[in-house]
């Protein structure tokens, strides 16, 4: 435990990219082999399951603390991070403990099915062994959302030159679905067996955002222009016989999507496809919020399979018959894969169309009429680029559209968390209605500076009329403007309206609460 | 009970001696706990405060009527009997004991409990109510051991210097500044100190206190590679830091305990290193003067003062202009 907490630390201290593959480098030098196992595990997010809940481990930790519940809890309001409160009001203990990562989690495990009493002493009884910085950890380790704050890159990376093994190996390895409980670090890195290999999916290519037009216009036939779809990225896989449909999140969703199996039955053994998981009714895309509301659902019952059916819209070919075709040209790639699509006779599986275009200006307006189509932008790929893995600039490109914006007035403020813990960064904006009255529409956490968050935090303590709980309602004064890719209708806002990905965009010193904008005008963008 | 300091626009109003404990108004007479820009504020017709404090005053407010007493020493204003106490904050830092008609209220600015190496120590002074502050009143707060913390920074200097880096300390100009070049080991390499700082430790020296050797940094100097800067917060992220590349920064202040301000500020390491009390420094202190009603004036007042009350004290918070350790400041707290 005291490696992977010093590891964790030595991370968590540095913004610098090297100083954390080399404290990954050193610490697989370093640890046995099942911690190895471990710390991948819980880097790439396969995390031990929770033990407790948050009550239970707050009530153990006040008990602990001498201290009343309610000063607990308003600590913890403040410091944001209930790990780190428990592991900072608890005193320092003069013991420690030799045991290692995976003996502990080995433990955790044992504690899932054990009674209450068994689970406050094994709890209890660890915070008494740990130092502050590993019980953090450990607290972290027992909540079941342990995240590191590494890129999976560098973790592969770190593994690379530990191992010898070559990158993409590597995190081709580590993708599906390998159960830390089961298998040993041997097993995942150097004998994957061919029934494990059946379901595991190739790491994505991700593409960046177009930030200069002229890489475009200066040789426009390199390019293959097509829509990007506003769905969730997907890979289907036809192996052995069996199908296996993964997101981009590296999450296993082939259940969710029964309505998709025969996409699947039309293609042969040894096949991936790259596409894009969309609601689809008609020959039309429906809204993203429609495909989440059903991914949403315990149950698919008969009619949400019938109101929201799902397709696939394909994009690209990594395998067939067996074989890799990630290192062939896109272009030929595409055209096996409008093969395969033809043949089948799937209404589930559509051709991302590729987009013909002439000149800079054609494509400009066609990317301006993305959104006609449920689409989010385009997608401009060389003709001859390979398949790469993880997000590669110079070959791929989205181009997406610029976000529907409104100004909108900060009117409540809550503290973050994490990085952001003990200054009010979570905002909710509302716009006017017609009688006058700010209505709420949207959250934001995220697009300011974090001077400008300094600023905001400062102004906020400065100005609240009223505190709830842990939520300021602030005097009506401060202007944003709001970005987001998709709006629709909805009964949970107050306004009657969601909105998709909401950020602030900038900060509109220059306007007064007054100016912002109506309900009325977000209504005119539904459509 | 007996209201002795009251809080009215302008600060802490002593009425029955008619002064001011650190008024964030212009006033007649003020008494000044330390010299922190929260506590001393310019335009007072007179100030009154313990001798060390007084350099630091002139070079932050200019030229006026300084009066400084000792620790200790009583002085009578219509009948109020005046006494300062060491806080053990900064160097010259007092609580304001007031004694009248039988009644005795102590004001304790900004206070620490343990010895900084530089600051005549915390005194605890038996009293009926005593106003506190509540910077870091919460549990979480709990300061590690100075020799820790000692050690933590020579090692850290220690490891650039290995690297051939420069370490830059961001630090307050008046008080962490001079504690930190204490605490630092002059064996291991060439002291510097930004502007800001300088003039705090001459005024340091100015009022008979002994410190490390430093240099002032100069715009004709250049290698800086294995030594160390002192600089004021307000100078993270600025220019003036080019000279030193490549460096590694380091933040001194109580709200390096916590992982998201930690995280926040851009600086490679964090240096628990406070000079308010922590939490059970706060309770102890408290404890310690025998007081039956605590008033809070600046921190985590609400909750501080309602533990408080659940422990027996008669407790209330107020509104001030304090603000205690703040991370954002353009040094002058």
């Amino acid at each position: 435990m005291k490696l992977f907490t010093q590891l964790f630390l030595q991370i968590d201290a540095s913004t610098k990219i090297n100083d954390k593959l080399n404290a990954l480098y050193h610490y697989f030098n370093l640890t046995n082999e099942a911690d190895k196992l471990w710390t991948i595990a819980i880097f790439s997010g396969r995390n031990p399951k929770r033990i407790a809940t948050t009550t239970l481990l707050k009530t153990w930790a006040a008990e602990l603390a001498d201290i009343p519940f309610w000063l607990f809890e308003e600590t913890y309001r403040i410091v944001g991070d209930l790990s780190e409160t428990i592991s900072y009001v608890l005193p320092d203990y003069t013991n420690s403990t030799s045991h290692a990562l995976h003996e502990w989690i080995l433990q955790m495990k044992a504690m899932e099915k054990a009674d209450e009493a068994t689970r406050k002493d094994f709890i209890t009884g660890a915070w008494k062994q740990f130092s502050k910085e590993e019980r953090f950890v450990f607290n972290k380790l027992t909540s079941g959302s342990f995240r590191m704050g590494v890129a999976t890159k560098l973790m592969v990376k770190a593994l690379s030159k530990h191992t010898g093994l070559h990158e993409n190996i590597i995190q081709h390895r580590l993708m599906g679905n390998w159960n830390p409980y089961e298998i040993t670090y041997h097993q995942l890195l150097f004998a994957s067996s061919d029934e494990d290999e059946a379901g595991r999916p190739y790491p994505f290519y991700l593409a960046y955002a177009l930030d200069d037009e002229q890489l475009i216009a200066d040789d426009t036939s390199r390019w293959l222009a097509e829509y990007k779809w506003d769905g969730i990225r997907c890979q289907l896989i036809k192996r052995k016989g069996n199908w296996y449909l993964w997101s981009r999140g590296e999450d296993l969703i082939t259940e969710k999507f029964p309505d998709l199996s025969g996409i699947a039955k039309s293609l042969p053994d040894g096949t991936v496809i790259d596409g894009e998981l969309v609601a689809y009714q008609n020959g039309k895309v429906l809204p993203f919020n429609d495909l989440q509301t059903r991914i949403g659902r315990k149950n698919l019952s008969a009619a949400i399979l019938n109101q929201v059916p799902a397709a696939i819209f394909a994009y690209d070919l990594l395998e067939f018959e067996g074989q890799d075709y990630r290192n062939k040209p896109l272009i030929e790639r595409r055209q096996q894969l409008e093969r395969l699509v033809n043949t089948s006779e799937h209404h589930g599986f559509v051709l991302s169309k590729q987009i013909n275009f002439n000149n800079m200006d054609e494509l400009r307006m066609i990317r301006e009429g993305a959104r006609n189509v449920a689409a989010e932008g385009l997608m401009l790929k060389d003709v001859n680029s390979v398949y790469e893995v993880g997000r590669k600039k110079g070959m791929w490109w989205k181009w997406k559209l610029d976000p529907m914006s409104v100004d909108a007035v900060l009117i409540y403020a809550m503290r973050g968390s994490g990085r952001r813990a003990n200054m009010y960064t979570d905002y909710t904006f509302g716009v006017w209605n017609e009688a006058g009255e700010l209505v709420s529409f949207a959250k934001a956490y995220s697009g300011l500076t974090d001077k400008e968050l300094l600023e905001v935090d400062a102004w906020i303590k400065q100005h609240t009329l009223d505190k709830f709980g842990p939520v300021r309602t602030v005097v009506p004064e401060l202007v944003f403007e709001i970005g987001f890719e998709g709006i629709n209708t909805s009964n949970r806002h107050k306004s009657g309206i969601a909105i998709r990905f909401p950020r602030i965009l900038r900060w509109r010193k220059d306007k007064t609460a007054k100016e912002a904008d109506t309900i009325n005008h977000l209504k005119t963008l539904l459509k | 009970m007996k209201q002795l300091i009251e809080f009215n626009e302008n600060g802490m109003y002593v009425r029955a001696a008619d002064v001011y404990i650190d008024p964030w108004r212009p006033v007649k007479r003020a008494i000044i706990t330390h010299a922190h820009s929260d506590h001393a504020r310019w335009g007072m017709g007179a100030y009154l405060s313990q001798h060390q404090s007084i350099p630091f005053l002139k070079r932050r407010l200019g030229d006026g009527i300084y009066e400084g007493l000792n620790y200790r020493q009583s002085i009578q204003i219509n009948g109020v009997e005046i006494t300062l106490f060491p806080s053990g904050h900064v160097p010259g830092a007092a609580q304001v004991r007031v004694k009248y008609e039988g009644e005795t209220w102590v004001a304790s600015g900004d206070y620490k409990t343990v010895d900084d190496g530089i600051s005549e120590p915390f005194e605890p002074v038996l009293c009926d109510t005593f106003i506190t502050e509540s910077t870091f009143g919460l549990p979480v707060f709990n300061w590690p051991e100075l020799a820790v913390l000692t050690h933590q920074i020579n090692q850290w200097w220690q490891q650039n210097i290995y690297e051939q880096k420069c370490s830059v300390v961001f630090a307050y100009s008046l008080g962490k500044a001079q504690r930190i070049l204490q605490m630092l080991n002059p064996e291991l390499g060439k002291i510097y100190v930004h502007g800001a700082v300088a003039s705090m430790n001459e005024a340091c020296i100015e009022a008979g206190l002994t410190l490390h050797t430093y240099h002032t940094v100069q715009p004709s100097t250049t290698d800086y590679a294995g030594a160390l800067v002192i600089a004021p917060p307000s100078a993270l992220g600025s220019p003036w830091l080019k000279k030193f590349e490549p460096y590694d920064t380091a933040m001194a202040s109580g709200w390096m305990n916590m992982r998201g301000t930690r995280r926040r500020n851009a600086v490679d390491t964090g240096f628990v290193i406070s000079d308010h009390a922590d939490w059970q420094g706060l309770n102890n202190a408290i404890k310690n003067t025998g007081a039956e009603q605590v008033i809070v004036t600046h921190g985590y007042t609400a909750i501080f003062a309602k533990w408080l009350s659940e422990n027996g004290y008669q407790a209330i918070d107020v509104k001030t202009a304090y603000e205690g350790e703040t991370l954002i400041n353009n040094d002058s707290e």
